[in-house]
Parts: C-alpha cells; structure tokens; sequence
C-alpha cells in the first residue's frame, strides 16, 4: 500500500509543472481574459519552453483594480507574486510604496539578462521612468487614444468621408453636417477622461497637473481647470446639447454603438482595432486624435494608457534572475511584434515596430500605425511624458461625475474642473500624507 | 412564577454558548475592532507605514459636503427601497391568502425572484433598460419618453431602488404570508357578520396583527437597504451619474478599494455602524410601543 502511495506521489510530482526538479517558478499575476489572456498564456508558455531554469506560472486576478486590490492583499499576507500586472493609473500608487517593489532596472541589472533601457519607446517608457530615467516598471500593453471615422455614416449624411478632420475646429464643422445630414449620433467616446483631458492635455502641452503631473513630487495639484481645456470641454457641451455628441458611459460602452454602426465618429483607444475591425460591418477608418488650433499650433504627442509589470519585493535573488529572463524575453522584437500586431496595443520597443513595417503589416492594416506616429513625433515634454497620481483612480471617478455634470447642462465647464480640481486635491492631499 | 433551569457549575453552560461566541468573536468583533483601530490611522495601501491622526478621518470626512449628501442619499435609498419591498409583498400576501386555487403555484413562483443574486438583478435590470439595447427603454421611447439613466440622477435611482426592491418583495412576501395564515379566522369571520367590508376587516383587524411581522421586515429591510445593495449598485450605475447613487456604503468600497485609503474607509465603517446602531434603538424605542404582539 505504501509503495502505490508513494508511486501516485511521485507520478504527480513529475507530471505537475509547478514541482519540476530544479526549476525556479516565478509567479506573474495579470488582468486579461479572453483573447488577450490567451496571448499572454501562450508568451508564458513560449518562455517556458525555451528554457529550463525557470517556469513562469500565469494566474488572471480579475480587472486592472481588482489585481491591484489582489496584489496589495498579497502583499499584506506575505504571499506576493514576483510580478503583477498595474494599469498606468496605479503607478503612483506603486511608485510610493518603495518598500513593496523592486525597480525594474535594478532587477535586470542585477539577473544579468540583456537589458537596454534605449531600446523602449521614449514615450511609452516615460509614464514608467523616474525623472532620472531609471526605468521602475516594464511597459506591458499600451495604446493612445485616435479618432476612428465610419465612413458609411458620413456619405449617408451627405458628408465626403475624406474631409480634413485634423483639428477640431473642422471636426466641428463635419458635426454641424452630420446633424443636419440626419445623422443621430455624430460623435461618441470612450473613456472621456483619459481621452478629453489627460491626453487633451498632453497634446496640447498643457498642464494637468504641477510638478510635472507630478512626476517631480508628492505636493502636486490639478490644473485640468486651465483655459486650454475648459474651451474643449465647453464645445464638447455644446455639442452634447444640441445632439452632435452622444454621452454613453464612463467607460467603453460607447463603443457597442460605434461598432453596430450607429455612429460616425468614435474617439477611442488605438486597442480598440482588434474589436471593431472583427465586427464593423462597414467601411472604417483610423485618423490621429484631432486637436484645437486656437489652443496649440501644432499637436504634441499622445499619451499611453494601459499597464506595466510591477517586480515585488520580499523573493530570493535566485527567483529575480527568473524574473530578469522572462522580461527580457517580453522585450524581444519578435514577442512584441506579434503581440503589437495581435491586439492593436503598441510595441514596446522601437525595433518591434520598425519590424512590423518592414513585415508589411502596416500597408496591409491601414491606420494600425497611426498610434505610433501620433505619439513618436515630437520628444515628450514635461505635460506630455504621463501622468503620476496618487488615488488616480478614484480622481477618474471625480473628473467622470463633473463632466456628467457638463454633458447634463448642470454646470458650465469652468464650474465642473474648478470643483474636480478642489475634490481631486483632496485626495492627492490625504495620499501625500498617507506616503510622507 | 418564572420558571429556571439552573446550571450547577459554571462549566456546561460557558460550552454551550462557546459556538456563538467564540462565531460572534472572530467574525465581528475582531474585525469591527480593527476596523475602529484602522479609523484612527492613514496607512498607506501596502501596510507599511501608518500615521497616527486620532479623529482626524473623521473630521475629514464629516468636512466633505459629498459625504454629507451621502448620508441624504443613502436615507432616501433606504426608505424608497423598503416601502418599494413591503408595500407590494404585503399586497401580493393579502391576494395569495385569498386564493382557494393554484396558490402554490403562485407562492412558488413568488419567492422564485429570491434566489436571484442582488448583482445579478442588477445586471437584468441594467439590461431591460440599457439605453441602447434595453426592452424598456426601447418601449419609453416609443413612448415619447427619452430613458437615460446614465445622465440623469432621479432615474438612476429609481432604476437602482426597482432592482434592490423586486427580489426582496419576495422575503417579505413569505413572512407577510406567514402571518396571514396565522390570523384567527374567528376575529374575521365574526367583523364580516358585522357587516364589515374586505378592506375595512384588512385595515382594522388584519393589519394590526401582522404588525409584529411588518416591524421585523422594517428593520430587516432597513439594514439591507445599508449594506447588501452594493451589488446592485455597483453593477448599474457604480454610484453616479454625478454622485447621486452614491450610498454611504458604496463610498466605503470606493475608498477603500479604488482609492486605496483605508483610513477614510475604516471610519466610514464605524460611521456606518453607529448609524445602524442607532437606527435600531430608535426602532425599537418607538416604532416597537406600537406593535401589538
């Protein structure tokens, strides 16, 4: 009997992964389901089967705020993975709890695997840098907002689809004639905050917050009331009153109704191809994100949204080498590439996207490349690198409810962002004081 | 004469009540304890620094004029809730009683609504009245009627107190019919006699006896106005459009677990909890002098 039991012990052992002799298992907790949580399993299994020394195991924690919640009860327990997966909004959150993570730079100087911080997008891994340049975090999935234009729904309105929508002077202009071309929903977005102020707000290179939103310090403040932005919010409200801009949601539903072909005009995340090129059943096209001519000459650039990987501290050296590897593996042109081309998101390196043209998929996917123009053209600057908040999730949730306020013709929109400006410092407040 | 079982020793009967204590020790007062200690720090999310601030959530959030609307929003949710959850259970009860017929069927198919998870129901009524895709809004449109729950306050919290209410009409059907089984049919029977009318015999014989059941749902329903709506909530409108669903208990799940500030959400908890408290003895002090057993 003993021996059959120690038979079955032993044919388990060998057949479970997790237990295999002599390998270092590094844990990675992540947020995707669906077809991108099969493209990450199959990375995951591509490094696992390339070596021998380490096993990555991957386990989906829920969505972006609920594997944060899981990461940060972990880590509370002691029982944190070796990498979890934060959405861009969490960094602040990440970035001050220095005795919980480890900076990706060290982790890869110290493994040994090949790493070079050059070789990443500026833009891409500026929202993850120190002011220093010390890279804290692996880029994972990014994208950057664009316009997306149904061009059914502008010829059945009477408009020529290939009219200049640079700025949004002109977008204003094509609104007036969808509207009187019978057009019910001219214009839709998703995620409005990201789209309407932060990334208006990098565009235009104006302020969102001080300190370099925030990058150079704790004791930053909003400055999403400026001018610049409250002249986009105030069109926006025109235009949500007479019907040319349709108010879906806080989230993406706006873009159930884009993809059933209801609307004509989508300002939505460059990720959103892969979800409107399966169903659209009509003719669309990508166009960079408009701008105000009145309030910049020329566009800045974009900025991501999305999430990196976080290395947490509190494992062997053994197990950070494991770690190292498998970074390493993600940043190679090839596992970029094919993930860049898969889902929309942009590569995370400048070689994964120059070798992505040179596969032709661009002349074959048109507008699949607009996201990385958009924000490779100019060298970030101080409004334009990214956004480090503290409690930024819930400042989203802040900034959602005032501009409700905008879209219902509640409040005007100088009204709305001095009142999210007083509620959001609030916050940043309380979190400067929870991490002095 | 009272009558008294008597233990000798003190042994049997602390083992005897161990289960509950030991149940009520680790499940409530060790959490609400913390919860109390929390309230008088700001951690930061990851537990590895905490500043001592006394009162100082407090004062935070007593100063916050969204969390004093709160309170405004979440007395209106709960009172909408429960008379929108008694009301038609007591009237479903009344007319099931009536039934000679089929009135399992009915009751069965009554407390089916019951079974079904609050965010669960709060994802069906999303769906009846999704402004895109919804069957009812579809309908209100034909109607002449422009739906829009996503901007507009009063229809959000309509929307959210309908969906807590209906499954919960079906608890408080089952208790209300209960009581009416148990009504003598004597009294009834006698008042009909008399000449007394359905309605008349409802309202001054029926209802003053089924008043210890209806204070039970009261409070009952009152503490699951409180606390269990969160899913509905979260599921349709995650407390807006501009606040105006956000019930205190929704704002300690924001803080807490998107905003990451267990300080503000611990004192939330113990807010909640005397406010709970409170409502129960008030409860119980007034409404109860007019309940006949």
């Amino acid at each position: 009997m003993k021996k059959y039991l120690l038979g079955a012990i032993a044919a388990t052992t060998a057949l479970s992964p997790i237990a295999a002799m002599a390998q270092t298992e590094v844990q990675f907790w992540h947020a995707f389901t669906g077809r991108l949580g099969e493209l990450v399993a199959a990375q995951v299994e591509e490094f696992n089967a390339s070596q021998s020394d380490y096993v990555v195991v991957q386990s989906h924690k829920g969505n972006y705020s609920e594997t944060l919640n899981a990461g940060i009860a972990a880590f509370r327990a002691q029982e944190q993975p070796h990498i979890l997966m934060v959405f861009e909004v969490g960094t602040a959150t990440m970035m001050a709890a220095g005795g919980a993570i480890r900076p990706v730079y060290e982790v890869m100087g110290e493994s040994g695997a090949s790493f070079d911080p050059d070789a990443y997008i500026g833009a891409v891994k500026g929202y993850y840098t120190t002011t220093d340049g010390d890279m804290l975090s692996l880029p994972f999935n990014s994208s950057t907002p664009v316009l997306w234009v149904n061009r059914d729904a502008m010829s059945a309105a009477g408009v020529d689809p290939d009219t200049d929508m640079s700025t949004w002077e002109q977008v204003g202009e094509v609104l007036d004639a969808l509207k009187a071309g019978g057009e019910d929903c001219p214009l839709v977005t998703a995620w409005q905050s990201w789209i309407h102020l932060e990334n208006f707000s990098a565009y235009h290179n104006v302020p969102f917050a001080s300190q370099d939103n925030g990058f150079a310090g704790l004791d930053t403040e909003l400055m999403l009331n400026g001018p610049g932005q409250v002249a986009h919010l105030t069109a926006m409200g025109e235009w949500a009153k007479d019907g040319k801009f349709i108010y879906t949601g806080r989230r993406n539903e706006g873009g159930a109704n884009f993809r059933a072909g209801e609307c004509a005009l989508f300002t939505e995340s460059s990720a959103g191809y892969a979800g409107i090129s399966s169903e659209a059943k009509f003719d669309f096209e990508v166009r960079p994100l408009p701008y105000w001519k009145a309030v910049a000459d020329e566009p800045q650039n974009t900025i991501i949204g999305g999430a990196s990987l976080w290395v947490m501290s509190g494992h062997d050296a053994e197990e950070y080498k494991g770690v190292g590897e498998f970074m390493s593996f993600l940043s190679t042109s090839d596992v970029q590439a094919a993930w860049h081309q898969n889902t929309g998101y942009l590569p995370i390196t400048i070689e994964a996207g120059e070798a992505t043209r040179a596969a032709g998929f661009y002349d074959e996917n048109p507008g699949t490349d607009i996201a990385v123009i958009q924000m490779t053209a100019n060298q970030p600057t101080a409004n334009s690198k990214g956004l480090r908040l503290g409690s930024f999730d819930q400042i989203r949730g802040i900034i959602d409810e005032e501009l409700e306020a905008i879209w219902a013709g509640d409040k005007s929109a100088q009204e709305a962002m001095d009142s999210a400006k007083e509620r959001g410092d609030a916050l940043l407040r309380r979190f400067e004081q929870a991490n002095r | 004469m009272e009558k008294r079982v008597t233990f000798r020793g003190w042994w049997l009967p602390l083992l005897l009540i161990a289960p509950q204590v030991i149940i009520s020790a680790v499940f409530f007062f060790y959490p609400a304890g913390q919860a109390i200690w929390q309230s008088l720090f700001i951690p930061d999310p990851f537990g590895l620094s905490a500043q001592f601030v006394g009162f100082g959530n407090f004062e935070y959030l007593l100063g916050d004029k969204y969390y004093r609307t709160s309170f405004l929003t979440t007395a209106i949710f709960s009172i909408l809730v429960t008379l929108c959850s008694m009301v038609p259970a007591l009237f479903l009860a009344v007319i099931a009683d009536r039934l000679i017929k089929g009135s399992g069927v009915y009751r069965t198919m009554l407390i089916w609504p019951y079974a079904v998870a609050p965010a669960v129901a709060g994802v069906l009524w999303l769906f009846m009245f999704n402004t895109r895709v919804g069957v009812v809004s579809w309908y209100l449109g034909q109607l002449g009627y422009d739906w829009n729950h996503v901007l507009n306050g009063g229809e959000a919290m309509g929307l959210v107190v309908v969906a807590s209410a209906w499954g919960r009409i079906s608890y408080n059907f089952l208790f209300f019919f209960a009581a009416l089984q148990s009504v003598p049919r004597s009294v009834i029977e006698a008042a009909a006699i008399d000449g007394a009318h359905f309605w008349r015999r409802f309202f001054t014989i029926v209802l003053p006896m089924l008043s210890p059941t209806a204070f039970f749902l009261l409070v009952v329903n009152v503490v699951y106005a409180f606390f269990e709506t969160f899913g509905v909530i979260h599921t349709i409108t995650s407390g807006g459009p501009q606040q105006s669903t956000t019930i205190l208990v929704y704002k300690v799940f924001a803080d807490g677990f998107v905003g990451q500030d267990l300080g503000s959400s611990s004192a939330q908890s113990v807010i909640l909890l005397i406010v709970v408290g409170v409502l129960t003895v008030i409860q119980f002090k007034y409404v109860e002098k007019r309940v006949h057993y």
